[in-house]
């Protein structure tokens, strides 16, 4: 017998190229077994269901969590209580607005833009310390380190305090990446250890910005008086924590799956290193075709629910794979060709609906920058290893390790 | 004329004129184009502009944000046409099939668009519409001599309706810090367009942000000073305000005078066509080779029974102007039926408000999601046993589900449970919609029944 298909999305094996299992899977746009997820991976049901009301991202609304292999070994998010991206309305939007109040349009419209220049001296740093050209390790000399400074600096870190950060992030990142090998309640344990030192580290830099606030996003969180008051300090470590976790795993491999679907398509790199612009829709097309998050399986159902003849029953666990309705052939024309002249990109790399990405609009401009600046700096650059080695997460799904060569580093 | 080869030919030499060079004309032509109409192609319009966006008139341009004349509407894609602008359209000739123009002209086709719009309903009595500081708010141009006065900062300004254009307007004014007094006849604020329950968070919001709201009031004469500047308005409860801006924002009015006598089925409620935008004539027979797309058109939507409905709705012109473009290229069996759901947004003292459906059709409603006291909510809005429209204060991200809804007509009231359900949304309340026999500044979706013919419209022979 084969496998089941919710083993075989799994299976490590599959990393590489998960595509084929989601082609299966959409015969069946509402898959299930046995006391398993409710796995639904056609665009317009995964889209439906992100705009349904009745379908809840807070995890006491499950009837169990056995049955359900991924959030069955969900990391412990430990002490802090759950961030917004695990809550339902109004708590929800009250935290998401606040947040935002220090991030986004109306009440901060230059934020992101802001950072512009900063970005483009740390991914100009990173490029320009990459030495030997005869083997780059494009995850561990770049797209790692891209993201946790960028977190650093959007939050308002000290300088001198990015490295102990970098520590913290690769560790929490290590646990979201199950090793098979490993000791599991040793990484258990050096993860709680790491989120433990990163919440105090944070807990004392808030301390710190109420009494001597800053123009850092942490110092207006913590100082902030908008109509909903200011946030309770756990509130705040909850959302800082979100912040950078969000933001590493999924922009590493945003940036990764990027270069590498760069170095299969060279054409599209050529045009992209003699035109900048073009980092628009690559990177949109990017989110289509290797999203960094393949599925959302934090969903259940707040009553039963009825998608193209199945019903779901209330408390169910539910699997949204953006990636497969992202490569939905109802949706977008030829949907396994890479190609960012498509007129409509509408994707699902984003999520949608009141979880839609809340960091997208810095998610885009790293990701703009760094795709932009690596096809215009590295000279002649190819792959050494295709595929690459992939790290275990099926959720967060990317490369482990992207080894390219080049001939020389533009100025 | 359906001849062998006709389309074949029309679309490589045919002569589309589009009358209307604003958003439906516009998107019209561009969608002629992108389907390959390689023939002639003219926009006529009476506003000296390129076409340009009315949204950002009463929100990014009262607040100084941008310029009226920096609101053109982004190109698609090159139309090539011959531009007659800033010359409106006098008449129409259906049996030579001549559109004739305000300067003598008379321009040919072989299939006509007809996106004239709407106009805003001036203040009724004349010489006190001609007041110096008196305005309505529909074109560019008003748009800018608005922002202008504006600008110079009036002591207090007078919005007359509070309709979702004069409501917008007055939250601009107090954004600006501008006083502002607003009289609206009805109960509250958008009561035509949203009912009594969601009318009363918009009072609400009105006084918060410091509006001199007054409802159930009608101003009944504007005054001026010696140098012909308005100066006061007199209100029906015996009051006066003085203020040196009036704005008259009273609804609109269609633009189809230029068509009496054609014999074209156009009137006071609009041109009305069939569901792939095709007009009818007076008797009652579809013409098929003239359409009508946007403000103007009244198009029967299987939805609503297929009464003719018209909508002022920036998303309805553009889609209306996709059908009828396609239509005009298409074989009868190729055509399309316009069927999207109505879709409307407002912005106005910091709120994001969208509708979906026809809510004032609705009699009853429910809150499903958030609170009409936090502002922030999703109204439900029920008819005859099923969801007619929703609508949205800062919580757009959920509608394309209450759309889906809609669209399947499910019944109301919705039974089951959804995130965010407060005390208030477990049962339905009366929606308190006034009664529709009673004019007010029109909730910019209308049914009017049935007939293609217009009730109030008399068939006049040209001479
Ligand atoms: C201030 C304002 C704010 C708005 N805000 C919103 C909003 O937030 N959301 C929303 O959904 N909608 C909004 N609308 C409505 C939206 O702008 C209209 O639905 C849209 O403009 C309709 O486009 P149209 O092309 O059908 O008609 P119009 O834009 O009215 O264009 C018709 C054109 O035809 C011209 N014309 C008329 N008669 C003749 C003639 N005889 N010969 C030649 N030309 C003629 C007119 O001068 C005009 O240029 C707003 C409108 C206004 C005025
Ligand atoms: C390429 C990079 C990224 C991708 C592909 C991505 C993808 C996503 C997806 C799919 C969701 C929806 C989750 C759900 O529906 O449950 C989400 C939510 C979120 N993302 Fe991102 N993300 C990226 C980068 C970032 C960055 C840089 C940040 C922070 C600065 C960030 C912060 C968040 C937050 C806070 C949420 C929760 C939103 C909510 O629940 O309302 N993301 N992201």
């Amino acid at each position: 017998m084969t496998p089941s298909l919710l083993h075989q999305i799994l299976d490590f094996a599959n990393r590489a190229d998960p595509y084929p299992i989601y082609e299966e899977l959409r015969k069946t746009p509402v898959h299930h077994e046995g006391d398993g997820p409710y796995v639904v991976s056609t665009y317009y049901e995964v889209r439906s269901l992100l705009h349904d009301p009745r379908i809840s991202s807070d995890a006491r609304n499950l009837a169990s969590t056995t049955g359900d292999p991924l959030t069955e070994t969900a990391p412990e998010e430990g002490v802090l209580p759950p961030s917004f991206l695990r809550l339902d309305p109004p708590e929800h939007d009250r935290l998401r607005r606040m947040t935002n109040r220090s991030f986004g349009p109306p009440h901060c419209p230059h934020r992101v833009d802001g950072m512009r220049g900063e970005l483009h001296g740390i991914v100009s740093g990173l490029i320009g310390d990459i030495g030997d050209t005869g083997r780059i390790d494009l995850v561990d000399q770049f797209a790692y380190p891209f993201p946790v400074t960028v977190i650093c600096r959007l939050l308002g870190v000290p300088r001198e305090d990015e490295a102990r950060f970098h520590v913290w992030a690769d560790t929490i990142a290590a646990s979201l990446d199950p090793d098979p090998d490993a000791d599991p309640t040793e990484r258990g344990r050096s993860a709680h250890d790491a989120r433990m030192q990163l919440g105090m580290y944070l807990a004392g830099l808030i301390e710190e910005r109420r009494r001597k606030p800053g123009d850092d996003m942490l110092s207006e969180l913590a100082t902030a008086k908008g109509p909903d008051g200011t946030m309770a300090t756990m509130e705040l470590l909850s959302t800082a924590a979100l912040l950078l976790i969000a933001g590493h795993e999924t922009t590493v491999n945003l940036v990764t799956n990027g270069m590498l679907t760069l170095l299969r398509n060279p054409d599209v790199l050529e045009r992209l290193r003699a035109d900048p612009r073009l980092a628009v829709p690559v990177v949109e097309e990017l989110l289509r075709f290797e999203p960094p998050v393949q599925l959302v399986p934090q969903r259940t159902t707040l009553t039963d629910v009825e998608v193209r003849g199945v019903t779901i029953p209330k408390g169910a666990s539910l699997w949204l794979v953006l990636a497969s309705g992202n490569r939905d052939p109802q949706r977008f024309e030829n949907p396994d060709r890479f190609d960012p002249d498509r007129k409509d990109i509408q994707h699902l790399g984003f999520g949608s609906g009141i979880h839609s990405c809340f960091g997208a609009p810095l998610a885009r401009l790293e990701a703009r920058l760094a795709l932009s600046e690596l096809a215009r700096r590295l000279e002649n650059p190819r792959l050494l290893e295709d595929p690459p080695p992939y790290r275990q997460n099926a959720v967060l799904r990317g490369p482990r390790h992207l080894h390219i060569a080049c001939d020389g580093i533009r100025p | 004329m359906i001849g062998d080869g006709f389309l074949e030919r029309f679309r490589r030499e045919g002569r589309i004129v589009v009358v209307g060079a604003s958003l439906a004309g516009l998107r019209a032509a561009e969608t002629l184009r992108d389907k390959g109409f390689a023939g002639s192609l003219t926009m006529i319009g009476d506003e000296p502009h390129e076409p340009y966006d009315r949204p950002p008139l009463s929100k990014q341009v009262l607040l100084g944000r941008a310029t009226a004349d920096r609101t053109a509407l982004p190109r698609r894609r090159s139309v090539d046409a011959t531009w007659r602008l800033g010359v409106p359209a006098t008449g129409l000739d259906m049996a030579a099939r001549r559109v004739r123009l305000g300067d003598g002209d008379e321009v040919p086709y072989d299939r006509l668009l007809i996106a004239t719009g709407v106009r805003a309903r001036p203040w009724p009595r004349e010489e006190e519409a001609e007041l110096d500081g008196v305005f309505v708010l529909r074109t560019r141009d008003d748009g800018a001599a608005l922002a202008r006065r504006l600008a110079e900062g009036p002591k207090r300004v007078l919005v007359i309706g509070a309709g979702f254009t004069g409501s917008e307007i007055a939250s601009a004014c107090r954004e600006r810090g501008l006083a502002v007094t607003v009289a609206e006849r009805g109960a509250a604020p958008l009561v035509g367009a949203l009912g009594g329950v969601v009318g009363a968070v918009a009072a609400e919001l009105q006084r918060e942000h410091g509006v001199d709201l007054r409802c159930g009031v009608m101003v009944t004469a504007l005054e001026g000073d010696a140098s012909g500047r308005v100066r006061a308005a007199h209100l029906s409860d015996g009051s006066t305000v003085e203020a040196e801006v009036v704005i008259v924002s009273l609804g609109a009015t269609r633009n189809t005078e230029w068509l009496a006598g054609s014999g074209l089925g156009a009137g006071p409620r609009g041109i009305a066509c069939d569901a792939g935008c095709r007009a009818f004539d007076f008797r009652g027979i579809v013409t098929d080779d003239i359409y009508a797309a946007g403000d103007v058109a009244r198009c029967p939507h299987p939805l609503f029974g297929y009464q003719f409905l018209s909508l002022e709705h920036w998303g309805n012109a553009v889609s209306q102007a996709g059908i009828a473009a396609h239509n005009m290229l298409s074989e009868s069996t190729d055509r399309l039926p316009h069927m999207e759901v109505p879709a409307f947004w407002s912005s106005q003292f910091g709120v994001n408000i969208k509708s979906v459906g026809v809510p004032s059709l609705g009699t009853q409603v429910l809150i499903t999601q958030g609170s009409l006291e936090e502002h922030r909510f999703i109204a439900v809005y029920g008819y005859q046993g099923r969801v007619i429209g929703a609508v949205a204060f800062d919580n757009a991200r959920w509608l394309p589900f209450y759309q889906e809804l809609i669209e399947r007509t499910a019944p109301f009231p919705p039974q089951f449970p959804t995130v965010d359900r407060r005390a208030e949304g477990q049962r339905p309340v009366d929606a308190g919609f006034p009664d529709p026999s009673v004019p007010s500044h029109g909730p910019t979706v209308t049914l009017s029944g049935y007939s293609p013919a217009d009730r109030r419209m008399t068939f006049t022979p040209a001479h």
